[in-house]
């Protein structure tokens, strides 16, 4: 479990962070999503201890991070925004360095090592310079090092930036493996991201959160419009004007006519399905449906009205 | 507590080795020792065979003067290229103490400061051959000073780099520290009588002269100690700084 408390980060004058609160149940994959410059990273390191936020607090299985720094660091795995890495090491010296400072040495670091290995599928770089690798690979060896300990907890800040499309559904599958076990936050800008691997998302905006919640829960709570388009024969333009009077909520956005097949857009608020009604009306008034598509509001629209901004600090 | 201290040590020795280990798989260790070397022989062999003398003295009054750029230049990146690397941060938000990566950092630069020095024995060896009068005591004292020296040097190194995330900055910054801490003891005639004493205390040379004498005293091994004490301190306290930026 980790609590996050009233957390403010100020960098001088700017408020990176202003006063967010969440918690992360065990066992979750939390998406972290924001624009640039929401505060992600920010936060982020402040839960890894890289920096100490202005005010607030966050505890990791009841360790803080003011009073017990080396404890939460413990367990956690973090990889960095932009995945920084020594250069100038070898894979297999890298990952011995990681789990020597963690205490892990000898058989124990032979086992770990061997499960990373699976795990990422660096077997075959293990022996090359950090600099040689391919940005997909370096992406595994900073992963694999976040995870030699077998941590509990897992931060992942942007792990797929950078990336190629290949490399990305790769890198997704990884980390959806790795959350089956653990509990992951990961943080990204791309929302498709968070939906395709997260239980649950947290939208970030200027160092606030202004959503919290699963998928569908954060659909459910943007009041939109949906559209419905139909294609109809045989419909009278009186029986087409007539359908607001029989159904109240709906309302015509459009019409155009080709012949005897008429295309209608109409617009009913989301969360009260009405295309029952709105098909047995058709039926009554003796129309043929050629076509009948629902557009629902997508996330991206839930995303995009939360986070329109001007822009902010890269954080 | 003697589990944390063996845990503090074991991430020491860990920071210590992978930080010499960078120091040989980069050319810095190379080029540093090579340009040592270089001038440390041509300042002996040019007294050694034009003078006659069978005298380390020169080399003992030359090395210090070479340490001006030779521990700048290695010590620059200790701090400074984790932090433009960012890999500062995968490293601090290790279980590890920001003194454990300090005084590794530290010791592997020492360490290959040690092994400059134990090149100039090569020098100390020719003179067993042809002398028949070499001083083992003055030269022991001598290597301990210069041990000693290159110490402070180091630890006002590995702090300026702490300071920056920029190699050149850490050097000119460590250059001028080390530069004032040298130069000090021959300013010391334009120093009003009142603080005469004090910038004495200051100076580098002053305790080095002791040493280098033979005199290995107290007071000269406490200020040595407590200068490398206080930077790497400051070092320390500098790189925990970042949380609060």
């Amino acid at each position: 479990m980790i609590h996050v408390e009233n957390l403010t980060k100020d960098y001088g004058e700017i408020k990176a962070v202003k006063g967010i609160n969440f918690t992360v149940n065990d066992g979750e994959i939390l998406g972290f999503l924001g624009p640039n410059g929401a505060g992600k990273s920010t936060t982020l390191r402040i839960m890894t201890t890289f920096l100490a936020p202005t005010s607030g607090t966050v505890t990791l299985d009841g360790y803080s991070i003011h009073e017990h720094p080396t404890e939460v660091r413990r367990r956690i795995g973090y990889l960095p925004e932009l995945n920084p890495l020594y250069g100038d090491m070898v894979v297999h010296d890298l990952l011995k360095f990681v789990a020597g400072v963690r205490g892990i040495t000898g058989k124990a670091f032979k086992s770990a090592l061997g499960r990373v290995m699976g795990v990422c599928g660096i077997g075959e770089v293990m022996h090359r310079t950090v600099r040689e690798l391919s940005k997909g690979y370096k992406q595994r060896v900073g992963l694999a090092m976040a995870i030699i300990h077998d941590p509990e907890i897992l931060i992942l800040d942007e792990p797929s930036a950078g990336l190629d499309p290949n490399q990305i559904v790769e890198i997704r599958q990884l980390i959806k493996d790795l959350g089956k076990e653990k509990t992951v936050i990961l943080s990204s800008h791309i929302l498709q991201e968070v939906q395709a691997v997260a239980d649950r998302m947290i939208i970030l905006n200027n160092g606030e959160v202004v959503a919290d919640g699963t998928n569908a829960e954060l659909m459910a709570s943007f009041q939109g419009k949906a559209q419905l388009i139909m294609e109809v024969k045989n419909a009278s333009a009186a029986s087409i004007k007539a359908l607001p009077q029989k159904i109240p909520d709906i309302s015509i956005q459009g019409q155009s006519a080709h012949g005897n097949v008429r295309r209608v857009q109409l617009e009913y608020p989301t969360g009260h399905d009405l295309r029952e009604q709105v098909f047995k009306y058709a039926v009554e008034s003796g129309w043929t449906i050629l076509e009948m598509s629902r557009q629902q509001a997508q996330l991206e629209d839930v995303f995009r009205s939360l986070t329109l901004m001007e822009g902010g600090r890269d954080a | 507590m003697p589990e944390a201290f063996t845990i503090y040590l074991r991430q020491t020795i860990l920071i210590f080795r992978k930080e010499l280990a960078s120091y040989f798989d980069s050319a810095v260790a190379y080029i540093a020792l090579v340009v040592f070397l270089l001038i440390s022989g041509w300042f002996f062999s040019s007294s050694f065979f034009l003078i006659n003398e069978s005298d380390l003295r020169v080399l003992f009054s030359m090395i210090p003067i070479m340490y001006l750029f030779f521990i700048p230049a290695i010590t620059m990146g200790l701090l400074a290229r984790e932090k433009s690397a960012g890999t500062i941060e995968l490293l601090v938000t290790l279980p590890i103490a920001d003194g454990a990566v300090v005084l590794g950092k530290y010791l592997a630069a020492m360490a290959l400061l040690g092994v400059a020095l134990l090149f100039t024995l090569l020098h100390f060896i020719t003179l067993v051959f042809v002398s028949s009068n070499v001083d083992v005591g003055a030269l022991l004292s001598g290597y301990l000073g210069l041990l000693l020296v290159g110490g402070v040097y180091a630890a006002i190194g590995i702090f300026c780099s702490a300071i920056t995330d920029n190699q050149i900055t850490a050097f000119i910054g460590s250059f001028m520290l080390v530069f004032i801490l040298f130069v000090l003891s021959k300013v010391i005639i334009f120093v009003p009588g009142f603080m005469s004493a004090f910038v004495q205390y200051i100076s580098i040379d002053f305790h080095l002269t002791n040493i280098s004498r033979g005199v290995i005293d107290s007071r000269n091994l406490v200020y040595f100690g407590s200068m490398i004490f206080l930077f790497l301190t400051l070092a320390v306290r500098v790189l925990e700084m970042r949380k609060w930026r």
